[in-house]
């Protein structure tokens, strides 16, 4: 999977302008050697949750190119590009679930849309999924209203993994989270890993999660801060490294220090 | 790469009205697009039965109490208002000819179809624009459904088919209130109540209303439906969803009966040139 310098627009509010998300000289390719942890740290608005839809080709880059196996999608059919979607799990950041479905029809639906299994073999695979994140059968009659948050993240990664994608993404998968429901979550993913050889691309803010789950860092800046020839990319490496990177844009965010920040929110 | 506008637009009545007009064309391509992909996902088959039903359901068993009472109040206020000027006049008896003429060409349908826009075009708008802001639409897409197929194709449908049945139903309820305040409180005979109602509408008059229903269901799923898909961030993105879905139904309903009512009149002109009349 490969993303080349990528842009994208997104306007609000009226048919003329408006205002822009923009990622600028994005080029990754993810889990294509190795089954790999890639973490995408940056912080809010820099185009974190942007970058996944792309990659998900849920939003078309205005510029760019993103290629699923080495093909562009530009290059595939719609109903192509709805059937490779599906090697793809997609945690999202509020979890998702259809609110008028229930935990159990929620898991379901990837399998009854794509495939023609019998309600039988379907009742296995969800009742499985909902002990791989640690939930009991019991909470599937149940609706989304009636869940906790960290519930609902469990869920949402029930439901990602039904259809044994090969690719799983999750966009702030621990945002909202105590910090022992974080942790578990963190660990869910590490288990995901090992049950089943997937490729996992975190965003995230939690440093937390960076120490445990990552295999590599990349982080995302915001484009505003940069100057029109800079990449947006600022860093790539292992999670020990983007601790000691000397980088002061890295450092400042892994550290979490507000710095000059402060005095631009004054100014402004 | 940031989009600028090309214009900046100069503070005119004139450049105002030319950029309103602009959006209003902009917003009408939009709307035409999202018909035509509507179209499209019907043609390239139909969701779950499961999924049908529970739209038809809440479109068509859960609409019939608030059509009744429209229906029934439309009718029954027709007789109190239009006693008095039959009366004047001395023809009460044609009095259910001319309820029953207008309830089933005209008010049955357009008051039917506004109620409807109300009750089911801003739930629709609400609910698909909840979806969006909480990325239910974009969960659908990730597990390899078409959001169009799976949420627009079966409330269009629900709404195409049983708006019609439903504006049958305003009639028929509308008709009997009518009646019922006609001959029980303001003492016509029934006998020439449904004789002169028998004489002046002809099924084709229950057709144009029945015609004009097809029309008015599509226009509200259709604008509903893109208004909830293209909603707004937040709380106040759906709540203008919802506002905004029953405007464009409301305004959409009364251009379409005009033009429909044009077509219609004309259309019996060239069938019967020579129309039955009241008088």
């Amino acid at each position: 999977m490969r993303s080349e310098d990528l842009t994208s627009e997104r306007s609000h509010g009226g048919p003329i302008g408006g205002a822009v998300i923009e990622l600028r000289s994005v080029s990754r390719t993810f889990g294509t050697n190795s089954v790999l942890r890639d973490l995408l740290i940056g912080e809010s608005g820099c185009g974190k949750s942007v970058m996944l839809k792309l990659i998900m080709g849920m939003m078309e880059p205005s510029s760019g190119e993103i290629s699923w196996y080495g093909r562009s999608l530009k290059s595939r059919r719609e109903e192509e590009v709805h059937r490779d979607r599906l090697s793809f799990g997609y945690l999202f950041q509020s979890a998702a679930l259809f609110d008028s479905l229930t935990v159990f029809e929620n898991i379901a639906f990837g399998l009854r849309q794509n495939t023609r299994m019998s309600e039988l073999q379907i009742t296995h695979i969800v009742h499985d999924r909902l002990r791989d994140v640690g939930l009991p059968t019991s909470a599937s009659s149940k609706k989304p209203a009636e869940l906790s948050g960290g519930m609902k993240k469990r869920v949402g990664l029930a439901r990602a993994l039904a259809l044994s994608p090969e690719i799983v993404l999750y966009d702030e998968p621990t945002t909202g989270l105590d910090p022992i429901m974080t942790d578990i979550i963190n660990e869910l993913i590490l288990r995901t890993r090992e049950r089943q050889p997937v490729t996992s691309i975190v965003v995230t803010h939690e440093m937390a999660t960076v120490r445990k789950v990552a295999d590599r860092v990349v982080m995302l800046y915001p484009l505003t801060r940069l100057r029109h020839d800079e990449p947006q990319i600022v860093f790539e490496g292992t999670a020990e490294e983007a601790f000691h990177s000397p980088d002061p844009r890295v450092s400042q965010f892994v550290h979490g220090q507000a710095r000059e920040r402060l005095q631009e929110l004054a100014a402004a | 790469m940031a989009s600028v506008p090309l214009i900046k637009p100069r503070e005119t009545p004139i450049h105002l009205l030319g950029q309103l007009i602009v959006n209003a064309i902009v917003a009408l391509g939009d709307l035409a697009l999202f018909a035509q992909s509507v179209a499209r996902s019907m043609l390239s088959g139909l969701p779950r039965s499961s999924v049908m039903t529970q739209s038809f359901y809440e479109v068509g068993v859960c609409s019939i109490p608030v059509v009744m009472v429209t229906g029934l109040f439309i009718g029954m206020v027709l007789a109190v208002q239009g006693y008095d000027q039959f009366h004047f006049m001395r023809m009460e008896s044609k009095l259910g000819a001319a309820i029953n003429a207008s309830l089933v060409r005209e008010l049955g349908p357009t008051l039917a179809a506004v109620m409807l826009a109300g009750r089911v075009g801003s739930s629709m708008a609400a609910e698909l624009g909840t979806m969006r802001v909480t990325e239910q639409i974009d969960a659908l897409r990730a597990l390899g459904a078409n959001p169009i197929q799976y949420l627009v194709v079966p409330r269009f449908l629900a709404c195409f088919l049983l708006i019609p049945l439903l504006t049958a139903v305003a009639d028929a309820i509308g008709i009997l209130g009518g009646w019922l305040i006609g001959t029980q409180v303001m003492g016509i005979s029934s006998f020439y109540w449904w004789l002169h109602s028998r004489q002046f509408i002809a099924i084709y008059d229950v057709n144009c209303g029945l015609m004009k229903s097809f029309f008015f269901g599509a226009a509200i799923a259709v604008i509903s439906c893109h208004q909830g898909f293209h909603c707004g961030a937040g709380a106040e993105g759906v709540g203008r969803a919802s506002t905004q879905s029953f405007v464009q139904s409301f305004v959409a309903i009364l251009i379409l009966d005009f033009f429909l009512g044009m077509f219609q009149s004309s259309l019996y002109y060239v069938l019967w040139p020579d129309p039955v009349s009241l008088f």
